[in-house]
């Protein structure tokens, strides 16, 4: 019964003018895998981009409480974007020693990148017990409300971060440059630049405009 | 030790959810027996519980929708009997309660009704349709179910366990916030949609990676089903709008947890924030539910009128641009707070736009069955349905778009009207046609007609007796969430509206009966060929259930319509293959990540409900440390040999072959 279909309806795409690049089939795993990583970071992006909406709107919510030119110490700023920018590099060469399976590298690069991880979350820390300690806590106004949690939500990214890259240490400790480590690794690196790129945005909108308010 | 967790969560004094509870718990506990005395545990766990096959999981986030639908359905009988009844006297419900149920009914339905039924169709299909073999991360696919599993867990869990939000489903503070809602139901509420909203965000970086990264061969772009944009439209959506939701929960949870002051009254907090931002999310939302369910009906009207579908490029065309102007009218849920009469008419208008394409799309289906040769099987009449009532919310919805007439209908029974009128009409008519004509794709045999057709016009009229009334109320002043009132002019209209929900529930009376009728006639409904409708796109291709691997081989399309064309190619060589080659096929292997990641997810939603903080560090670490351990696993996949892949082959092709040679002779 169902098999009375019409013919006349065969001959290739009839709307197609000009040439027809045909689809080759599905893509490699390695492809696909940086393709669905892609599309969480930019959902995480999205994510961040309302904590920056907030504080955009949050930012002259004062309470009677600090202002941000106030607060911010622009040293403290300087070293933490030196470190975080300096690990993209030093990710980037532990990426490329992971390419050419190149252990010493990669284990020198990781080592690096985690160390300079560290020590921007210590003083990101040291900067919010410091304010803490002074009364200016995220409930003393909306404004450092809206602060603290977007700066903390970077410093929780980089914290996890953090994690993972010992993470991935350890499995190619155990496993070696396997593909599908490879893969995880690639991911890692794609998520550690993404987190540089969002600092700059905080830095940018929170540290520069604010101290220039 | 256990935080704000006593014996006081336990609601002894409020008989009605108490029993409710009671009874779910006996009959989960039964099931439960059943399942473990008869010897079914082994099978439910390596078959179902651990499998990463994207048809199963489709099928279990069916099952969590259906179960779901029943709550938000008991939840809606309630209040429907409450506003009947509540006409100068306080009705059978305390109020405390009723904010509860009508609370609990919009989140369920949405989140854990409508969400997981076009989740789970997309799931079953999309691979399908597109010629491959599993969605793009299969193991992460059966985490983002076990998730938003959790999450209606959590929800339910709330009936016997302390409180739900009695906020409104969308939890505005300041009303939400600790100093208005002390209790733990907004917990429960924000908890419960972070844990699943995780779940959907995974649902959705998966299918959209699917559909454009592993399309078979010569699937192009505008080769592709309908289906298969819609999903790719509603899962783009996804990835740019839950992580709003995601952002603005935690902005709520942080004020209510840390004193935090996001969206309070004191100390600049801003509410309106809150607005944009739940909005922002929320009216893409609406889109992510219905764009699916418009490619159900693409599909199934132009299989049930045999023809290809009408103006298929316009309907491409349509989907991306709903897709995009989704984003742009948020603002349209509060026309009335002062935003403005030029940001308010921009908002109008772009709201208003949004129609164009929607128009565009019921056109298109019209012109699809002109002149076809119509067949109203179930899965046509419910899409039939969809167009008339649809139209009818459509053009409610542009009434609500036009900003001094929102100035009178916001907040009434009239919008609570349109937007059922499109959520049931559009997303839940979809989910039903989805449901019957993929029915018997997903278990071999069709769903009982008779039965079906009854469910259908039950569930049809009973939605009209039921909502109409709404719209009148709500022309006549009434607002919405009323938990009891005054006016005697309204109430007639009440009590015609719970007459239409008795008539809307034999509707779903006779789906479960269709269901059980169907399954005991199974034999007599058996799907042989693998294509019971005599269907046009690649799902139809292979046997009904079909194997784990899909296809023997990977299908190349050569154009739209895919399985027509080769159909209608293998009628002239009678499906003659000359001894193919089979090849070993590498398959995922099952794996309990995503339900043992749930179950830590579960107690550590739980913990932090009832500010058990022990509790939610050991979820948490078990959490990260059931994605080590799966990270730390040597193989993933096992190879099914090329001897097995042509036994099972065979079979269908030979059920094929006796058709095609019967068809022959007719």
């Amino acid at each position: 019964m169902a098999m009375t279909a019409a013919a006349g309806h065969a001959h290739a795409d009839p709307h197609h003018i000009g040439v027809v690049i045909e689809h080759p089939g599905p893509a490699s795993k390695r492809i696909v895998t940086a393709y669905g990583f892609w599309i969480f970071l930019l959902s995480d992006i999205v994510m961040f981009s309302c904590f920056f909406a907030a504080y955009a709107v949050l930012s002259g919510q004062t309470a009677g409480g600090p202002k941000g030119s106030e607060i911010f110490e622009q040293g403290n700023v300087a070293i933490e974007t030196v470190c975080l920018l300096l690990s993209s590099f030093t990710c980037g060469m532990a990426s490329i020693a992971a390419d050419v399976r190149n252990r010493f590298w990669f284990y020198l690069g990781m080592t690096v990148t985690c160390v300079l991880g560290l020590i921007f979350l210590v003083i990101e820390f040291r900067e919010f017990a410091d304010l803490v300690a002074r009364g200016y806590g995220p409930s003393r106004s909306a404004f450092l409300t809206a602060f603290f949690s977007l700066v903390g939500c970077h410093g929780l990214h980089v914290s996890a971060g953090v994690l993972w890259l010992l993470t991935m240490m350890a499995q190619v400790f155990a496993k070696g440059f396997r593909a599908d480590v490879l893969r995880r690794m690639m991911c890692f690196a794609l998520f550690w630049h993404a987190l540089d790129i969002v600092w700059v945005g905080v830095f940018s909108v929170v540290y520069l405009l604010g101290s220039a308010a | 030790m256990l935080g704000k967790l006593d014996w006081s969560a336990i609601p002894f004094d409020q008989p009605i959810p108490l029993i409710a509870g009671g009874i779910v718990l006996v009959a989960i506990l039964g099931v439960l027996t059943w399942v473990v005395v008869k010897g079914h545990l082994p099978y439910l766990w390596s078959e179902w519980i651990t499998s990463v096959d994207h048809k199963r999981i489709g099928v279990m986030y069916i099952l969590l929708a259906s179960v779901m639908l029943l709550r938000g359905g008991s939840d809606a009988i309630m209040m429907r009997i409450q506003q009947a009844v509540a006409y100068q006297s306080q009705g059978y419900l305390p109020p405390e309660h009723y904010n509860q149920i009508f609370s609990a009914h919009g989140t369920i339905m949405i989140f854990f009704v409508a969400m997981p039924f076009v989740i789970g169709l997309m799931n079953l299909i999309v691979p399908l349709q597109l010629g491959v073999r599993d969605v793009a991360f299969p193991t992460l696919n059966s985490v983002g179910f076990w998730l938003t599993a959790t999450g209606a867990l959590l929800v339910n869990l709330s009936l016997v366990v302390g409180e739900f939000a009695r906020t409104g489903w969308l939890a505005f503070p300041p009303l939400s916030e600790l100093s208005y809602s002390p209790g733990v139901g907004v917990d429960y509420y924000a908890w419960s949609l972070q844990i699943s909203g995780v779940g959907t965000l995974v649902a959705g970086i998966n299918l959209v990676t699917t559909v454009l990264k592993l399309r078979t061969k010569g699937m192009n772009y505008l080769r592709m089903p309908m289906f298969c944009w819609t999903t790719l439209a509603s899962n783009l959506l996804i990835v740019a709008a839950f992580p709003i939701l995601t952002a603005t929960l935690a902005m709520l949870l942080l004020d209510r947890y840390l004193g935090f002051h996001f969206f309070t009254n004191e100390a600049g907090g801003n509410v309106m924030m809150f607005m944009n931002l739940i909005w922002a999310w929320g009216h893409p939302e609406v889109y992510i539910l219905v764009l699916p369910a418009f490619g159900i009906f693409s599909e199934v009207v132009s299989t049930f009128s045999g023809k290809a579908l009408f103006g298929y490029r316009s309907m491409v065309l349509a989907t991306m641009a709903i897709c995009v102007i989704s984003f742009m009218v948020w603002l349209h849920h509060f026309f009335t707070m002062g935003a403005g009469p030029d940001v308010n008419a921009i908002f109008g208008i772009a709201s208003m736009i949004i129609a164009v394409p929607t128009g565009v799309k019921i056109y298109n289906w019209l012109f699809t069955m002109y002149g076809g040769r119509i067949r109203f099987a179930t899965p046509m009449l419910w899409a039939v349905g969809f167009m008339v009532t649809f139209i009818v919310g459509g053009l409610t919805g542009v009434l609500l778009a036009v900003p001094p007439a929102d100035f009178m209908l916001h907040n009434s029974m009239f919008l609570v009207a349109h937007f059922h009128n499109v959520i049931i009409g559009g997303v839940l008519f979809g989910a039903f046609a989805g449901f019957e004509y993929w029915f018997p794709k997903a278990f071999g045999f069709r769903l009982d007609e008779r039965w079906g057709k009854l469910a259908f016009w039950f569930t049809f009229l009973g939605f009209f007796i039921t909502f109409v009334p709404l719209y009148i109320a709500g022309m006549l002043g009434m607002t919405r969430r009323m938990q009891h009132y005054d006016v005697a002019a309204w109430r007639p209209w009440m009590i015609v509206a719970a007459i239409g929900m008795a008539v809307l529930t034999i509707g779903v009376i006779c789906q479960i009966v269709q269901i059980v009728v169907s399954i005991r006639n199974r034999e007599a409904l058996r799907d042989r060929t693998g294509d019971p409708w005599d269907g046009r796109s690649l799902e139809w291709a292979t046997s009904s259930p079909p194997p784990v691997f899909n296809f023997a081989f990977s299908p190349d399309v050569r154009g739209e319509d895919a399985y027509w064309d080769m159909k209608a190619r293998a009628q002239q060589q009678s499906l003659e293959r000359d001894r193919p080659e089979y090849q070993d096929i590498e398959m995922p292997r099952n794996s309990p990540t995503g339900f043992v990641c749930a179950f830590f997810a579960t107690i550590m939603g739980f913990a932090l409900i009832w500010h058990i903080w022990w509790m939610v560090i050991l979820g948490g670490l078990g959490a990260w440390a059931t994605f080590v351990v799966f990270a730390w696993r040597d193989h993933d996949e096992y190879v099914i040999p090329a001897g097995e892949v042509a036994a099972i082959d065979r079979v269908n092709l030979e059920e094929r072959r006796n058709l095609v040679s019967m068809a022959g002779a007719v």
